[in-house]
């Protein structure tokens, strides 16, 4: 049993090692999950005299997905969005996070837009309240306002039929 | 007697001071110079504190470098925000808590003390206790086996074996 001892010891420091090799260190856990999401009122980007917030989708199950015109990966999961908005899911909310409105509108015309309500966040301030690190990030915020999940990173259809369609089910949209 | 000679300890000091300071002014652009310098000379005291602080705290988009040293995006919105906030008066505690209900536990460099970090605080004085067991108990097995009584029946032997020999 002794002579064993530093081979147990080594595979268990193997095991600790490998699992935190595995980690994604972007998943930071967002102390949001559970709470009401940050109120805010922004204008617009298709029409600036508009604005929208939280509480104009009080009593329904929402998708907030934190975005930029300049964001790579953000185009990556635009087709996957495109779909969901067309088979008539959860609305999508896009918050164009530190860019011009006028790149927004642009990209969307020309890629489409898969978004219910694109509010303009120039300075970046509501994503600060909202922990955003980085694009794209998505929430999904239920009936009542509160934050549910926050996904970072690219939503891929894998992504979306295990991690956000059941909790979007569970949710009762 | 003089102990302490206070005219070269501040020569020293002040050639430590001027030598970065040189440095630095080599190694930047003049409109560099000028951008980073521009906030400083607003409020030195503010700066200062916004230093300290965002020293301890974690840029979360290049996550190994402090918020006070990282050129990320973020960062800079982030350090503006704390900023703002110190302007408008507030201590250093509240604007640590602004940070955490935001982005969580994750962003102080010297994470708090509570149940979930109990090991990560503690961990270290445990392994050092384990190992100084360790330690311990192989040094008494070594003494007492060094120390066992040597058998009275084979001395005696030896000394038999001894005295025939003569």
């Amino acid at each position: 049993m002794k002579r064993w001892l530093p081979l147990v010891v080594f595979l268990v420091l193997v095991g600790f090692f490998a699992k935190g090799l595995f980690l994604n260190p972007r998943e930071v856990p967002s102390p949001f999950i559970g709470r009401t999401a940050p109120a805010f009122t922004l204008p617009l980007v298709q029409d600036p005299s508009s604005t929208f917030s939280p509480a104009d989708m009080k009593g329904q199950v929402w998708v907030m997905n934190v975005w930029a015109p300049w964001c790579v990966s953000c185009r990556q999961e635009h087709p996957l969005l495109m779909q969901i908005a067309q088979n008539g899911g959860v609305p999508i909310v896009g918050l164009n996070w530190k860019d011009k409105a006028r790149e927004a509108r642009d990209l969307l015309a020309r890629t489409g837009n898969p978004y219910f309500a694109v509010p303009e966040d120039l300075d970046g301030k509501v994503g600060i309240n909202y922990g955003v690190t980085g694009t794209p990030e998505t929430y999904i915020i239920d009936k009542q306002g509160i934050v549910r999940m926050k996904h970072i990173g690219p939503i891929s259809p894998e992504v979306w039929q295990t991690k956000f369609e059941p909790k979007i089910k569970e949710l009762g949209a | 007697m003089n102990l302490f000679p206070v005219r070269q300890l501040m020569l020293a000091f002040l050639l430590c001071c001027s030598v970065p300071a040189l440095a630095q002014e080599v190694a930047s652009e003049p409109a560099d110079a000028l951008k980073e310098a521009q906030p400083i000379a607003e409020d030195p005291e503010i700066e200062a504190r916004l230093i300290k602080l965002a020293e301890d705290l974690r840029c979360l988009v290049c996550q190994n470098e402090s918020l006070a040293g990282s050129h990320a995006e973020l960062a800079e919105d982030l350090r503006r925000e704390i900023r703002e906030q110190m302007k408008a008066g507030k201590d250093d505690r509240e604007v640590i808590a602004y940070l955490t209900e935001r982005y969580g536990d994750f962003v102080l460099y010297r994470p708090p003390f509570k149940p979930v970090t109990y090991l990560l605080w503690l961990g270290p004085v445990l392994f050092l206790g384990i190992g100084g067991g360790a330690w311990y108990m192989t040094l008494r097995r070594r003494r007492a086996a060094e120390s066992i009584p040597a058998d009275e029946k084979k001395l005696a032997a030896a000394a038999q074996l001894l005295e025939e020999d003569k």
